[in-house]
Formats: C-alpha cells, structure tokens, sequence
C-alpha cells in the first residue's frame, strides 16, 4: 500500500472544494452544460443514458480493506449497492445523482480515493500487473514508479487539455499482466547487459476505432530520466497531436503519421533539452515515494504445506480452486489468490456492496488488508499463507467468490455496453451472460482451458476486443444490433490484434458463434494441451471461419 | 474582455494593431506573428513596447531569435480545451527564458487560471468579467503541487526531500 501523507490529502481536499464550488455554479446555472462538461470529465463524472456515471481510480490496482469498505459504502448510500471494475483499474457507479456528488467525493477522499483524470482529455489512471510486488518473476515493484509518475501527472498545468485522454502502463515482469501495447504509453522495466534498470519506452498503441500496438522509441530508458522523458512525449503530442477531428486525436495517429522514427528524434530533442533540470530523479526522492508504500510482514513460512496437498486430495472442488485461481508468490509459503467476478449469468466485473464488505473482511484475516484489481476485472488477495488457503476457500465459496473459472471462456472481460453507456452501438453484458450459461458447465471450461473472450458494445472498444481471443464488437445495423467477431488477439508479452473472422452476426448468434468457435477448437487441437491461441496460430482463421459460416 | 495582472482587473496598456493599419508610434502595440515576422527587424527598433500574438499551431522556436526585444507575447486559446498554449507558454519561460509579459487570450475561464499561472502567464484577457472579479481566489484554490513548473512553486515532492541545504522545505502548505 501507498500511505498518503499531508501533502497528497491537503491536496485532495483541495480537489474537493473545488468541484462542489464547481457542481453549485452548474445547479445555479451560471456554467452552462458545455462549460461543465469538461470540468465534471476531470473529475470522472460522465453524463450517461440514465444518471451521471462516477468512476474512481484505483491507482496500479492495490485497495486497502478500508478504502474497499468506503466504495462498499458509497455503493449504498449515493447508488443503487454496486460497483462496477473496469478493465483499467477503476471501479464505476452508475446511478450517482449530481447534486450528491461532491459529498461522495468527500467520502472517497477521507480514505485517499477520488476520481481526478479518470476521464477527460488528461493523463489517465496509471495502471500495471495487478500482481505487482508479489510475483515471483518481477524485477522490482513497479507501482513504486506508478506512484512517482501518477503524482507528477496530476493535475500538471500543462497537459490537462491535451488533444485526447492519454493512458499509461507499466509493467516489470517478463510475463506482461498489465496489457503494455495497447497503451498510449508503456513503460517496461528491465535490465540492461550491466545490470542497470531502466524502461523500454513504447509509444503510440490503442485500440478503438484505428487498432495499433505501441512502438518501442526507446529500448533502455535510466530511471532517474522517467519523468523527463514522460514530460518530452507528452509536450510533444500535446503541441503537435491533431485537434481537428476527435477520432484521430490520440498519440497512436500522431506516431504513425510522423512515423516512430521521426516521432522519436522529435521527443529526443525535447527531452535532451530538460532532462538536466528539475525532472531528473534523485535517489532520495525515489526512496522517500518507495518508503512510503507499505509491505506485510510476513512470517517465515515453508512453500506447500502438507495440510494443504492433504485437503486438495480431500476435495475434488478445492482442488479445482487451487489449480485455477491461486498462484505462486514470490515469498515462500504464500500464495496470489483471484476472485473470480464472473459468476454465471452475471455482469464481468460487477461486485455488490454486501461483497465488497464480505471481500475487505476476508482480506484483513488473510491478505494482510490488501486487494487487487486487475484489468481482467477480478480481485486479487495478494499475499495469503498457503496453509491459510483451505479456510479462505471455504469462505469465498460460501459467498460465491471462488468460481473456478479465471482465464477460462466464460472469465469474460467486457465493458458496460448499451444497457448504461451512452456511447455504445450495441448490448454488451447480456452478450457475457449468455455465453457464461451456454458455458456454464465447468468441466467444458476446464476443457477448453485458457480462452479469452473480450466484449466491446461499439467501436471505443473499452472491452478490449481487439486483443481477446475472441472478440466480440457490438455495431449498429439499420437500428438492430450486431456484432463483428474476431479471433486470435493477445494482450500479453505477444500482443496481437485479432482477424476479423467475416459477416456480423445478430444478436440472438453470438452465443452460437461462439460455441461453434470452441467446438471447431476441439475438433482441430492437436492435444488437449494444445490452446485454443495456439490452435489457431497453427491452422489459421480459415477453419474457424468455414464451421461459422456454412450453416449461416 | 476585462484584463487581468497581478490578480487585479487593468487598463490594457497595449493597442492591438490589424494587419493593413500603421502602427502608432511610442504606444505599445500587439501586431500579429505574420506582420512581425514580415518586418522583424524594423519592429523591434521602433520606439514603443512590441507584443506579438503567436497563433497556437506554429513552433515557438521561430520566435527565439527575437524573444529579447519582445514586451509580451500573447498566446491563444481558440477553445479552452485547446490546451497547445500552455506547452508554449512553458517553453518560452523556462527553454527559452522569455522574461516579459505572456498573456492569455481567447476562451479564458475561471477553471483554468491556476494551470495558466502555473504555466508562466502573468497577464489574462478574462472572457467573462464575474470571472475576472474573482481571479485571486480562483488562481489559488491548490496550495500543494506535484510537479515543477513555470511558476516556480515548489512541488510537494521537493517539500518532502529538499535537493540540497540551500533548498529547505517549505514549513507552510500542508498541514
């Protein structure tokens, strides 16, 4: 955990005064609508198809017990007893009334939450591995860069109006959780032949309507440059990212119009230019924003337990658990244990407030009072004693937290979609909940093995379509709504963006693709260990594409 | 459009002079970028204080050698989320150590003083006067800031570990 101290909560209260100023001068009319808008965008306040949508950051996605407790209780009080994760770490209400907003903002920021540049055209929440700190292939804990970079960001005088929203990721594990290429910047910390640690800078990825993956400008950025390097990409595109026309806004058009090449000399220049002044990184400051962020103490504990071989050769269900929703910590005796927000006939990444509070009880017994949020939009507890496990199970399962079905077909991620967002084209969570009850018998899943599908309700592609195995797009066809399927995207390490596999099906057919989709796996895998990715690597599209089609 | 410096609505000193009319001498004039480029050097030894309004879309670097006989420098902000001004603004103060007047035109609000200060403008075209009436209070609504920037303002991370003795951090601000 990151523990504010009177600096960041001075200005947090600051934040608040200003936007309930803000909310009294649009209820008394002196601002009009337009004027708010942008204001009310700052703060994560959109206006959606039926109330005004509150989306709150959870900054590298780490919660304590009582900041979950605190969105548990605005759930309740402001909405309608549920949040929402979204797949970059923020948790969304989306029945929050507009007069009531600046009180739930005072809420959130009595535990350090707030919703500053979770929209508008600023730098976003800064995301990375919802696993950070705890994985055991990780070179250091890069939320501690998060920290440095999300604090020099916010609210920065220069870049709070820039052409189009900006979001970064980080990463600092081989294995990329954090979803690095389809960012508008990415920051990749490794080590270089002598051993030093430093960022590969990649710049330009997204998807929506023009899908691109990051371009690397740097392979081996030094640390103590981040926030100089940070601050020439952003002047760069802030000066010279088109204004003209909102879809080719974003830096990825910019990038690829100038080229990577020319894109990077351009930043190049700037930053040789500043990196020498205020922004280069001394160890003192990185040590003081490290020292502030807070690790358990753990015990001594040896890896795998005999209790615990000894209960999952008892329970065929635990054993299940165990396999598919806990993972190796890098201290041993621990172990990462996900909870599966993806329940059959439910919406991905909805949690209620009774869980919210049930999930905060469990992780100060278990977790050392810390959460998780990942972009696959499940909660994580991050740091539970192996020999815990058996009775931590025991408890999600008895309030339906220990599905068994992370990484699997109907582990579905997916944004709101028609049913809240004004945006979308097309239904996206009555999609997920067909396919999680077509799906719903476990051992199909567990055949089937890591599959996964991502639902976007239009073409903004907030459910990151492009980079799901399937991709399921939502579109409007002469008021009816349907939807393109692609096959073969990848968010990790191997970023691909999927082939669109051919005509857009109705409504009623997605579900069926899909099955097709699976079955058409089945028959062509080579062995069962073989994935569905892999599959598809090997025989290509066309198969997938026939077993579609012929009957359509 | 009332004008503020120093917190405080003024008489603008300065005559905006279109593109076809003479300029007045011993009166300080804003000509446009186009017309001081076209006659740069006559300008700037022309008796009288110069500005130049500098459009949002074209490279301050065009403007450096000159930067020393400029009095001000007014940018735009034909939008007031056409945010391109502001990286102007840091650059001329602190690439390029412009040291007279920057002032911001065009659609300037209330919500945005504070970024505008803190990006190294000292004089505001106010669109709306109930805005320019409250421009002190609006311009210091955060006391604690994370990053360096134009207006000298230590951030809070320099409060928390000062970069060397002569440097100590501020004992105001947050409490």
């Amino acid at each position: 955990m990151y523990v504010y101290d009177a600096f960041d909560r001075k200005l947090l209260a600051e934040r608040v005064a200003e936007f309930r100023d803000q909310v009294g001068r649009r209820l008394s009319g002196e601002l009009t609508e337009e004027e708010f808008k942008p204001l009310r965008l700052m703060n994560g306040v959109y206006l959606q198809l039926h109330a005004y949508m509150l989306r709150i950051a959870i900054p590298y996605g780490t919660l304590s017990t009582l900041q979950l407790r605190k969105l548990a209780h605005v759930a309740r009080k402001y909405d309608r007893g549920y949040g929402h994760f979204t797949t970059r770490q923020n948790i969304q209400f989306h029945w929050i009334k507009l007069a009531e907003l600046p009180d739930a903002m005072g809420e959130l920021a009595s535990v350090g939450m707030h919703g500053m540049q979770t929209s508008g055209n600023n730098v976003r929440n800064i995301t990375t591995d919802q696993w950070a700190g705890v994985a055991p292939d990780e070179i250091e804990d890069p939320r501690v860069w998060a920290e440095v970079i999300r604090q020099h960001v916010t609210l920065h005088p220069e870049f709070s109006f820039m052409p189009r929203k900006f979001k970064i990721a980080l990463g600092a594990s081989s294995h990329d959780r954090a979803a690095l290429r389809i960012h508008d910047l990415a920051l990749g910390l490794h080590r270089n032949e002598a051993g030093e640690t430093g960022f590969e800078v990649m710049v330009g990825g997204g998807l929506g309507r023009t899908p691109y993956l990051a371009l690397t400008i740097k392979p081996f950025l030094h640390t103590r440059d981040v926030l100089s390097y940070v601050e020439a990409v952003l002047r760069t595109y802030n000066q010279f990212g088109r204004r003209d026309n909102i879809w080719k806004a974003r830096i990825k058009i910019l990038v690829h119009d100038l080229g990577a090449e020319a894109f990077a000399k351009e930043v190049e220049t700037e930053w040789r230019s500043i990196k020498d002044g205020a922004l280069a990184l001394d160890r003192a400051v990185v040590s003081e924003i490290a020292g502030r962020f807070r690790y358990p103490a753990y015990e001594k504990l040896d890896d795998s337990p005999s209790e615990l071989a000894q209960a999952r050769r008892d329970d065929r269900n635990f054993d299940a658990w165990m396999q598919d929703c806990v993972t190796n910590h890098k201290v041993p005796g621990y172990a990462i244990v996900t909870l599966s927000l993806k329940p059959e006939g439910g919406t991905p990444g909805d949690a209620t407030a009774a869980q919210m509070d049930d999930i905060a009880n469990l992780a100060d017994c278990y977790s050392f009072g810390e959460i998780r949020v990942g972009h696959e939009q499940n909660l994580v507890l991050p740091h539970v004693a192996q020999r815990d496990l058996p009775a931590l199970w025991r408890a999600l399962d008895a309030i339906g937290l220990a599905l068994p079905n992370v990484g699997f077909v109907t582990d579905i991620i997916s944004c709101p979609g028609l049913d809240y967002c004004s945006l979308a084209n097309a239904r996206s969570i009555p999609i997920a909940q067909e396919i999680t009850r077509r799906f719903r018998d476990l051992d199909m899943q567990r055949a089937l093995g890591r599959l996964h599908i991502n639902i976007s309700g239009c073409i903004n592609a907030c459910g990151h379509h492009h980079v799901g195995h399937i991709g399921i797009l939502g579109v409007e066809k002469n008021g009816e709504e349907f939807y393109q399927i692609t096959l073969g995207g990848k968010a990790d390490e191997n970023a691909t963006l999927g082939a669109l596999i051919g005509p857009a099906v109705p409504f009623a057919q997605v579900a069926d693709v899909v099955e097709d989709i699976a079955a058409a796996y089945l028959e062509l895998r080579q062995r069962p260990d073989e994935l569905f990715i892999d599959t598809l690597k090997r025989t290509g599209i066309e198969p997938f594409q026939e077993r579609v089609y012929a009957a359509r | 459009m009332p004008l503020v410096e120093n917190g405080q609505i003024v008489e603008d000193r300065y005559v905006y002079v279109g593109e076809e009319q003479p300029i007045p001498d011993r009166v300080p004039v804003i000509v446009s970028a186009k017309r001081f480029l076209e006659n740069a050097d006559a300008l700037i030894r022309r008796d009288g204080s110069l500005g130049v309004a500098w459009p949002n879309d074209r490279r301050i670097a065009e403007l450096a050698p000159w930067l020393g006989h400029l009095a001000l420098i007014a940018l735009q902000f034909p939008k007031f989320r056409d945010g391109r001004a502001y990286s102007q603004a840091r650059l001329l103060r602190e690439s390029y150590g412009f040291g007279g007047t920057l002032r911001a035109t065009g659609d300037v609000l209330r919500d945005q003083f504070q970024f505008l200060v803190r990006a190294g403008f000292n004089s505001f075209e106010v669109k709306k006067p109930a805005d320019a009436g409250v421009f002190a209070e609006a311009a210091r609504r955060y006391s604690v800031f994370y990053q360096p920037s134009a207006d000298g303002s230590v951030p809070a991370q320099r409060r928390r570990v000062p970069r060397d003795a002569s440097d100590p951090p501020s004992a105001g601000g947050a409490k």
